[in-house]
């Protein structure tokens, strides 16, 4: 059980809006965690080496801070059950001023007999949707 | 070109990787999570969890040891230069909970052609120590042709 009451949730329902600053610290922090040290994401030189305008944050990270927002809203991280997206547009961060990522969740399917809901993130950056299908199953 | 004869190709299993809690810790506070089911035992004990929980998306840490093993693998033929990440999607059954030994097994679903370009999509199984699946993670891997 969660504090939900999926009885009165409804279709196009936000659940949560949130921002993050991504930095190249954060970028840093998350190749440690990770294990993916493609130094693109942290070597100028590299990145504009193959063509890229700049360092890029890896797209796993985008994805995992995105779903934040759902797991701040069913206060319990295990209730995530199905979590997909498409990587659509990179996240240019900034050496100075890093990379603002604006996150929202709303609902887009509801089953009350199995006790799930879907939830559908956009994560803007720039003004630009970065993700697409960002769609996270949560069990309530 | 990725070899499309590696379509249906099984890799196999790679060595247990023990998850602790502070690689947990750790990654959660990479993503800038603050579920205290990702950071607080006693939080997670009190769910009826283990130990605590790691986020949605810290299966890719064991995705990524499977990958490995294709893209060192002669036959497919990965330029890992050229490889771009198109999309993710991880299915679980439970959480991954600190404690766990996982291991993975991975099979390439599909290869598709796309102008100059590849798209090989991998479905890895994550099982536990009494080999019950924990999570089913799907990526697809764009590699780009040469100019």
């Amino acid at each position: 059980m969660t504090h939900i009451n999926i009885a009165a949730l409804e279709v196009g329902q936000v659940i949560g809006k949130t921002e993050f600053l991504l930095t190249r610290d954060s970028l840093v922090r998350y190749a440690g965690a990770s294990g993916d040290f493609n130094s693109i994401h942290y070597r100028d030189d590299v990145a504009v080496s193959v063509g890229l305008p700049g360092v890029l944050a890896h797209g796993m990270l985008t994805m995992g801070v995105a779903v934040q927002v759902v797991v701040d809203w069913v206060g319990d991280a295990g209730r995530v059950i199905d979590y997909g997206v498409r990587f659509t547009k990179p996240v240019l961060v900034d050496a100075t001023d890093g990379a603002v990522l604006i996150i929202s969740g709303a609902i887009a399917e509801i089953d009350i007999e199995a006790k799930t809901a879907r939830v559908d993130l956009t994560t803007v950056f720039n003004d630009t949707v970065v993700l697409g299908k960002a769609q996270v199953r949560v069990r309530l | 070109m990725v070899n499309p004869n590696i379509q249906g190709k099984k890799y196999p299993a790679t060595v247990p990787y023990l998850v602790g809690r502070e690689k947990i810790r750790e990654f959660a506070l990479a993503v800038k999570s603050s579920n205290p089911m990702n950071l607080d035992v006693f939080a997670a004990q009190a769910a009826g969890y283990d130990d605590v929980i790691a986020p949605p998306t810290f299966a890719v840490v064991i995705q990524e040891r499977s990958l490995g093993t294709v893209l060192s693998d002669p036959e497919a033929d990965i330029d890992f230069s050229r490889v771009v990440h198109g999309d993710q999607r991880f299915i679980h059954v439970r959480p991954i909970v600190a404690g766990d030994e996982l291991t993975s097994v991975l099979e390439v679903s599909s290869v598709k052609s796309l102008g100059a370009h590849s798209m090989v999509t991998f479905e890895t199984q994550i099982f536990d120590v009494e080999k019950q699946l924990v999570c089913t993670a799907i990526s697809t891997l764009v590699v780009r042709g040469g100019e």
